[in-house]
């Protein structure tokens, strides 16, 4: 390749939507793990069971706090009263693991047949005394990870609007875990380490120790993290007050954060999102300057984070990334990589909400820039099958692909990351970015031992016709 | 609606892929929403298959919804004809597709006057059949349609092989062991001097379809799939078909018994009886096995048995007849063809389960508690929580029972390693005995859960001390024992005395 003008802003496309990727209704796999009073009904037909069964592998075994209410052809044909079945299924539900909401996850065929699961449920949650949330994370309208998405919106309108005294002890759990073994006055002489600024509240599921890690980095500006959502348990749910502040992690949260604005009347805080030591430092800083707090120490720390990375860093430098895409981290994967000294020349991704990942996309041209490499290209709704033939024709050093594609490209000679690791990776905040490296510089780091062998491509030339 | 954690066979769309995905140069498209494509996963990962899976979607969306798929499918079709050049697209329906009943069939005529390659509608409905039947019935499709084609182009060949020869019906992608089961078949074929007409779907292309008339009969090793192809080819050509799994010493020599008389019919003159005796008692190891001093120590041994039919009902047999092990319970969940399984075990166990419900076949275990289980991954890890060894005969099953050794089930090389797997599903001979003796090596805590959940009894200190005093492995079977004991005379507190009160009373 020549070197080329480099085009001055980001390209958008496009393509045809014919990729591979989950189906949204697999962030219960994710969500019951993370709230951990809550049962997921998942209203649906054998195929949503097959890909949950499949998908989560052995999570399945453990009794897990989600199941099928498989449609079977009466309820199509509308033989059966939906509400009725339902209800029937709750009350087991109640019976056999007494949680504290369940979430009804609508699929393509509820809302192909038009099942009112939004009506039903103020119905039945009056008639079995337990909340019901209804999230519509189906594959007619949402790609994996944006399944969290939905079920966060949802719960979104569950926060409650003014804290109760009483239960102003018990709401807190980040707060407590923070404060855990402290007497009331050591706790007390902690608030004044907070600087005074309005109240936030971040959205986006995350393991517990990377809440906790991603709030004591706050606490490090002095600023407070009043709450989370999702929370450890669905009755510890944060206040939402008109005005409050919301921050999201996560790149595909864009629903919640619109119901949180519109709804709940917050205030959201626009960053990039805080994967990588150079993602994690511009959400906080974002963070400070709204709150208006200059920045203590973050130089610092992510410079040193970036020395302790030098290891794997050393391992991609140079080389070129192409993400086909399937989780909508892609953005903020890509811009990290590129920071590593990555080139990149295509992200795709299954959805692209402008505004919502307006600070993400700016940083990335900026890291572009920085770092003296073209703007990759973007592109929506990605056609798999041209991508392959583009994958090929680029030469690229490593694919970010889901598992369809994985072991056909491997067996060409072309390393892949399976991408549905980083969803479950703990990849976020300035101690999680050598997670990140370990998950990209894994395949290379393995073919770099076995290069010698002479064992590149396994298959045959496929004859061209 | 039905609650449900767990299922056993796939949706109809599942076993339509694995056969169009089985055939060479064969594509199928789903018309199906985004994700539904998971299929493509199962194989790359489950086979580790080094091809692309000739599998796409044509994505049903919001706009298809709204105004139908109108040329979105016919457009993905012959997109895919141009790219690929596939000799047939099957056009797959889904469980969405079966609701916005859409014409397909129209969509495929349609993109037919363009494609180069046939296109076909795989004849399924996703909440009439499963993966199994919907296999089964596609395969039978796919041969139809090439059988007729080439009977309308007049180019169906005349008459049978020269030598006696087979086609070997239902081998297919994503099958519990069917790679190996295959080459096994075609080895036991060449001892007996049968030359493999075809494999199909396994790596067959559709254009040699029209040569099955040709072979003298045909093998249906499994009675999931290939039976109604088998059956329609008998209609048609009058092939007579074998569907004795070749599964086991006995049925292995049952079936080659058949085999003979079905050749000898159309003129063969074979006579197998001294093969048969050569493999059973020289070089197959099982009949020794089952023969030998080790094997006596799993005489009387209770075992449950639950799969799919094909693999359930050999397994059965096996034990029982070959083995001498009780099998207690034998169950499948092939609930369609309930009645087959059902005559095919009931001189060799105790009782019958037709379920497709994980937690009745838990309770049953629990109850039986039997010393091995015969059955899918879900049975293994049933096993896991009551601490019953488990050795895995059918799907659904995960990547380690994609084996790359060679691991087949059928044959005589089967019938070894069904032996192995037996064996070494049972705690070994000796070692139960020493554990016995010498009161176990294991001092663990109890860690057993039984299938239903905590228990509701108090356990004095002096009965727990002695019950931690109890061989783990046989544990919890005590402590099971001793509380359901308890529970029927109304104790609700459990001494020493209790204890050996339900010892004598149960045998626990």
């Amino acid at each position: 390749m020549t070197v080329t003008q480099q085009p001055q802003a980001l390209t958008f496309e496009c393509e045809t939507g014919n990729y591979h990727t989950f189906c949204p209704i697999s962030c219960v796999a994710w969500l019951y793990q993370k709230i951990e009073d809550s049962f997921f009904l998942v209203i649906g037909t054998k195929t949503c069971g097959y890909f949950l069964q499949n998908a989560m592998g052995v999570m399945i075994f453990a009794e897990p706090r989600y199941a099928m209410a498989e449609l079977e052809e009466g309820d199509i044909s509308a033989q059966l009263n939906d509400y009725e079945e339902l209800k029937r299924l709750c009350l087991q539900i109640k019976r056999d693991r007494n949680p504290s909401v369940i979430v009804f996850i609508g699929t393509c065929t509820t809302e192909i047949i038009k099942m009112d699961l939004e009506g039903l449920a103020p119905k039945l949650e009056a008639e079995i005394g337990v909340p019901i949330v209804t999230a519509r994370a189906n594959g007619l309208d949402y790609a994996f990870t944006q399944g969290e998405d939905t079920v966060l919106a949802a719960m979104a309108a569950r926060c409650p609007s003014k804290e109760k005294e009483a239960e102003k002890e018990e709401r807190n759990a980040i707060q407590k875990l923070l404060n855990f073994g402290k007497k009331k006055e050591e706790v007390l002489a902690e608030e004044s380490e907070y600087v005074k600024h309005p109240t936030l509240v971040l959205f986006g599921s995350l393991p517990d120790p990377v809440v906790t890690q991603l709030t004591l980095e706050l606490k490090k500006q002095g600023i407070k993290v009043s709450g989370w959502l999702p929370s450890k348990r669905y009755t510890e749910l944060p206040v939402l007050e008109e005005g409050y502040y919301v921050a999201g992690v996560n790149p595909f949260l864009s629903r919640t954060a619109t119901t949180l604005m519109r709804r709940r009347k917050c205030k959201l805080i626009g960053a990039p999102f805080p994967i990588g030591p150079d993602g994690t430092r511009a959400w906080i800083e974002k963070i400070c300057a709204v709150f208006g707090i200059e920045p203590k120490g973050l130089d610092e720390r992510e410079k040193q984070i970036w020395e302790s990375l030098e290891d794997y860093i050393s391992l991609i430098r140079g080389k070129s990334v192409f993400f086909m895409g399937d989780n909508l981290l892609e953005i903020s994967l890509a811009r990290f990589l590129i920071r590593c000294g990555m080139t990149c020349p295509e992200i795709g991704i299954p959805y692209m909400d402008k505004r919502y990942q307006a600070a993400e996309l700016e940083l990335l041209e900026k890291t572009c820039q920085e770092m003296g490499v073209p703007l990759p290209k973007i592109v929506e709704k990605p056609d798999n099958y041209n991508q392959i033939q583009r994958i090929y024709e680029q030469k690229v050093d490593l694919v970010i692909t889901g598992m369809a594609h994985a072991n056909p490209l491997e067996a060409r000679g072309i390393n892949t990351k399976w991408s549905v690791e980083f969803t479950f990776a703990q990849i976020h905040g300035f101690t999680n970015a050598r997670d990140v490296l370990e998950l990209v510089t894994r395949p290379l780091r393995r073919n770099n031992s076995l290069k010698d062998l002479g064992w590149d491509k396994l298959v045959r030339d496929e004859a061209k016709v | 609606m039905k609650l449900a954690y767990w299922m056993y066979a796939g949706p109809a769309h599942i076993g339509t892929l694995r056969i169009a995905s089985s055939f060479k140069n064969v594509h199928a498209i789903m018309h199906a929403p985004i994700g539904d494509d998971y299929f493509n996963v199962m194989r790359s990962m489950l086979e580790r298959e080094r091809n692309f899976t000739p599998v796409t979607a044509s994505v049903v969306d919001r706009n298809v919804l709204a105004r139908g798929s109108q040329e979105k499918v016919v457009d993905n079709i012959t997109r895919k004809d141009r790219e690929e050049r596939p000799d047939l697209i099957v056009l797959t329906p889904t469980c969405t597709s079966s609701i916005l009943q859409e014409d397909l069939q129209n969509f495929v005529e349609r993109a037919q006057l363009e494609a180069k390659g046939d296109v076909m509608l795989a004849d399924v409905n996703h909440y009439r059949v499963n993966e199994l039947q919907a296999g089964d019935r596609t395969l039978q499709q796919i041969v139809q349609y090439y059988i007729e084609k080439a009977r309308k182009k007049n180019e169906l060949p005349e008459g049978k092989t020269e030598k006696p020869s087979v086609n070997i019906i239902g081998i297919s992608t994503l099958g519990f062991h069917n790679q190996h089961d295959c080459t096994e078949l075609k080895r036991l074929m060449a001892d007996l001097g049968i030359e493999v007409n075809q494999v199909i779907p396994e790596g067959a292309s559709v254009h040699n379809l029209k040569t099955l008339p040709k072979a003298w009969f045909n093998l249906v090793p499994y009675r999931e799939l290939g039976l109604m192809t088998a059956k329609y080819l008998e209609q048609e050509f009058g092939t007579p078909y074998v569907d004795i799994a070749p599964m086991g010493v006995v049925e292995t020599a049952r079936c080659i018994r058949k085999i003979q008389q079905v050749i000898n019919a159309q003129g063969a003159e074979v006579d197998y009886e001294n093969f048969i005796n050569e493999q059973t008692l020289y070089v197959s190891q099982a009949a020794w096995f089952s023969r030998s001093i080790d094997c006596q120590n799993l005489t009387g041994k209770k075992a449950v048995v639950f799969g799919d039919n094909t693999h359930a009902a050999a397994m059965t047999k096996i034990l029982a007849r070959e083995m001498g092990i009780k099998v207690v319970c034998a169950g499948t969940y092939c609930k369609y063809d309930a009645d087959w399984f059902r005559e095919q075990v009931a001189e060799y166990c105790d009782e019958i389960l037709i379920s497709e419900d994980n937690g009745q076949i838990g309770d049953m275990i629990a109850r039986i508690e039997p010393a091995a289980i015969f059955g899918t991954q879900m049975e293994r890890h049933v096993g896991k929580r009551l601490d019953i060894p488990c050795g895995v005969i059918a799907a659904p099953i995960h990547i380690q029972n994609f084996p790359i050794g060679y691991k087949p089930f059928m044959g005589y090389e089967g019938t070894n390693q069904i032996a192995d797997l037996v064996y070494n599903s049972f705690t070994l001979g000796m070692e139960d005995h020493l554990l016995e003796i010498f009161g176990g090596h294991d001092t663990k805590e109890v860690i057993t859960k039984g299938i239903s959940a905590d228990s509701d009894l108090n356990w004095t200190k002096d009965a727990q001390a002695e019950l931690n005093k109890i061989p783990g492995f046989v544990r919890g079977k005590v402590k099971r024992n001793t509380e359901k004991f308890a529970r029927d005379r109304n104790i609700s507190q459990i001494t020493v005395e209790v204890m050996y009160a339900a010892k004598e009373a149960v045998g626990a």
